[in-house]
């Protein structure tokens, strides 16, 4: 079958500028040409004559792939690997330096939600505005009017300016528009990120209704991995502007959390002098304190941090997450609450702490840490995601029946105590 | 339906079909800044008269009473206000067509579309106002009992696309360079203030004496005073003053374009 997405090598080049930050002012390019216009000319001609080159930088090199008409594919890596350029250039937005993208069908992009969103506009003109900016015509947005009023539930308020609306109404509003599109190509960015966890769950349901019933292909970009999974059957993985891999979700999605992810010990955090806190030593030990990475599931272990404190502190809270290698969070401990405190009164100095976590508790599996340094609610000091990984061994637990599947029936052992009595 | 994306020419000709595509979306951009614009002040769609109408008269205490301005014999507030008629939609038209790309940075970054819609919806949008403006006209010269002549009337539209192409290719320019250096749109005002001073607005041509053709290379100037003519008939029409107007401003506009468009695929980049 003919691919209805083909890109051919694919690049981007951005020329860097040293310049202090935030714009160029006209009037300083002016003045520096006036008080040095030799130096000026000098380096007019060393381009043109090219003996100096602009340093450059390629945030998308060599990328090549096609989807299939129907399919959901997801583009997955760390913030920087140029998943936002890939998208931009597929969107048009921006061209690409080298190569060429075929797309058959109609393509809509969805990068933000309300793009173009007016707050003195009511919300029966911001959804013909919106309408039209996606790339609808007038006459389709009259058609589905009711609809997509319907679906945003904001009806009551359909006629009065936006800039009334809380943030969660304009969301609903923005999508509801953006869910009435009916384009053959969807490629869609990071805007499951905002709104509520209940109109999250609706937007990807009408996600994966578009793309199965509809035989619609979307793209789609997140760093939420669990939506990612959800929705789409392959993925892509790019890492520092080249793809990686081109694979089956789940199979990329482990991919991408393993890297990085030593075992046993991990020396080199960065100690950052400049943050209040840092971590500089993160490694697991059974509870003899001998450093380990397998642990048996009926045994005890313990999670170590060794971090700085550059300046006294006194609202901080230090905690660890553990994640699986689908990315589903497992757990979250904080240091406060085992002195039963609300956060830490930290003088300036190093710090060892441990956490001591109970056998039987979490199911054997691969799991990555997750370490946080931060003021409750306020800004994170020091975090690192997927920092290390351990496993938790199978040993005759109560799980051990159900074996390979045993993470998908849970993550946890609740111990829950069951009775049972004979009824008539 | 197929769509290719490649490294982007600097000019195709498929880009004038591209236009027509969005036509749609051309118009709802122009409908948002025309609703968005009466929506903001209290007296609504009034305001397009009062603005005009008001410097009219403040210019006419002052210039025309006060300073005892010639304006070759043609009583100063129509005088005036058919010169304020024109200059002002030049003027709005190069300021918004400057600024249009900063000020739809939001959907410039988030969506593709060919970025030239957004300065012709600046300018239509302004044309709205012109012609909102100018029933106020039309009453003046039934009170000062003026009939335009037949060349008069039909000369109107030729002078408006003079204006339009002088706004427009002035700013696509500056647009563009707006992008990139912040500190263009602070200057512009000044600069727009200071331009009225160099045409025949407030004070018909003939008053600058051998020098007027001085003037002359001010592309306004020929509008201006083609208007007066056209509509007053003050003066015969200065058909080769017109010509020089209409082809400056046709330079103009050709060159703003071909400028807009080469830089046009950075826009996304770093406005």
């Amino acid at each position: 079958m003919k691919p209805i997405i083909s890109a051919k090598n694919i690049s981007k080049k951005y020329n860097i500028t040293h310049e202090q930050g935030g714009y160029i002012a006209m009037r300083d390019v002016l003045t520096n040409i006036a008080k040095k216009p030799f130096a000026f000319l000098k380096k007019k001609v060393g381009k043109i004559t090219g003996r100096t080159t602009n340093e450059v930088f390629w945030a998308l090199k060599d990328i090549n792939f096609e989807v299939q008409k129907g399919e959901a594919i997801g583009i997955i890596g760390a913030n920087g690997a140029g998943k936002s350029t890939l998208l931009k250039i597929l969107t048009g937005i921006t061209p690409p330096t080298t190569g060429e993208i075929k797309m058959h069908g109609k393509v809509a992009s969805l990068l933000e939600v309300g793009t173009g969103f007016h707050s003195e506009l009511t919300g029966r003109e911001n959804i013909f505005l919106n309408g039209a900016i996606l790339g609808m015509t007038k006459k389709e947005i009259a058609d589905k009017f009711d609809a997509i009023v319907e679906f945003s539930g904001v009806r009551k308020f359909i006629d009065t300016p936006v800039k009334r609306y809380s943030s969660g109404m304009l969301v609903r509003l923005g999508f509801s528009v953006a869910a009435h599109m009916e384009p053959d190509i969807l490629l869609v960015d990071e805007v499951l990120a905002v709104g509520d966890a209940e109109f999250q769950k609706k937007c990807l349901g009408k996600m994966d209704e578009v793309t199965t019933k509809g035989g619609r292909t979307i793209l789609f970009v997140s760093h939420n991995l669990i939506a990612v999974q959800k929705l789409c059957k392959r993925c892509i993985l790019l890492e520092e502007g080249k793809i990686k891999m081109i694979g089956e979700t789940k199979e990329i999605i482990s991919k991408y959390l393993e890297k990085n992810t030593n075992t046993k010990e991990i020396n080199n955090l960065g100690a950052d002098k400049d943050k209040e806190i840092a971590f500089t030593k993160v490694w697991v030990t059974n509870d003899n304190e001998e450093i380990i990475d397998n642990i048996n599931v009926n045994e005890k272990f313990k999670i170590w941090l060794k971090f700085d404190v550059n300046k006294d502190i006194n609202t901080a809270e230090i905690s660890i997450f553990l994640k699986n290698l689908a990315g589903v969070n497992i757990t979250f401990t904080n240091l406060s609450d085992s002195f039963n405190k609300k956060f830490l009164t930290l003088k300036k100095g190093h710090y060892t702490t441990s956490t001591l976590i109970n056998e039987n508790f979490l199911i054997p599996d691969d799991y990555l840490v997750g370490i946080s340094a931060h003021i409750r609610g306020v800004r994170n000091i020091d975090l690192h995601d997927n920092i290390m990984r351990f496993t938790i061994i199978e040993n005759g637990s109560t799980m051990a029946p159900y074996r390979s599947m045993a993470n998908q029936l849970s993550c946890v052992f609740s111990n829950a105590k069951w009775e049972i009595c004979p009824t008539k | 339906m197929l769509t290719i994306i490649k490294p982007k020419k600097t000019f195709n000709w498929n880009d004038f079909r591209e236009i027509w595509q969005y036509k749609e979306l051309l118009y709802f951009l122009t409908w948002r800044d025309i609703k968005v614009r009466y929506k903001q002040t209290a007296i609504g769609i009034l305001w397009a008269l009062f603005q005009p109408f008001m410097t009219m008269v403040v210019f006419t205490i002052f210039f025309g009473g006060f300073a005892k301005m010639p304006s070759d014999g043609i009583p100063y507030p129509i005088f005036v206000y058919s010169g304020l008629l024109f200059w002002q939609f030049f003027s709005a038209s190069l300021t918004d067509v400057s600024n249009c790309l900063i000020s739809n940075k939001g959907i410039i970054t988030k969506v593709y579309f060919p970025r030239i819609i957004l300065p012709i919806s600046s300018t239509v949008t302004k044309f709205v106002d012109f012609f909102i403006a100018s029933t106020i006209l039309v009453g003046m010269m039934i009170y000062y009992q003026y009939t335009p002549n037949l060349i008069g009337l039909l000369i109107i539209p030729l002078l408006l696309l003079i204006t339009f192409m002088a706004s427009v290719g002035g700013g696509l320019f500056l647009a563009s360079i707006n992008v990139k250096y912040r500190d263009v749109r602070y200057v512009l005002p000044f600069f727009i203030s200071m331009m009225m001073f160099i045409t025949p607005v407030i004070y018909p041509a003939s008053i600058v004496g051998k020098y007027s053709w001085l003037l002359a290379l001010n592309p306004m100037t020929g509008v201006i005073k083609a208007s007066r003519a056209a509509l007053l008939g003050n003066a015969p029409i200065n058909w080769e003053l017109l010509a020089i107007s209409g082809i400056a401003c046709l330079i103009l506009l050709l060159v703003g374009f071909y400028f807009f468009k080469k830089t046009e695929r950075y826009f996304a980049d770093i406005v």
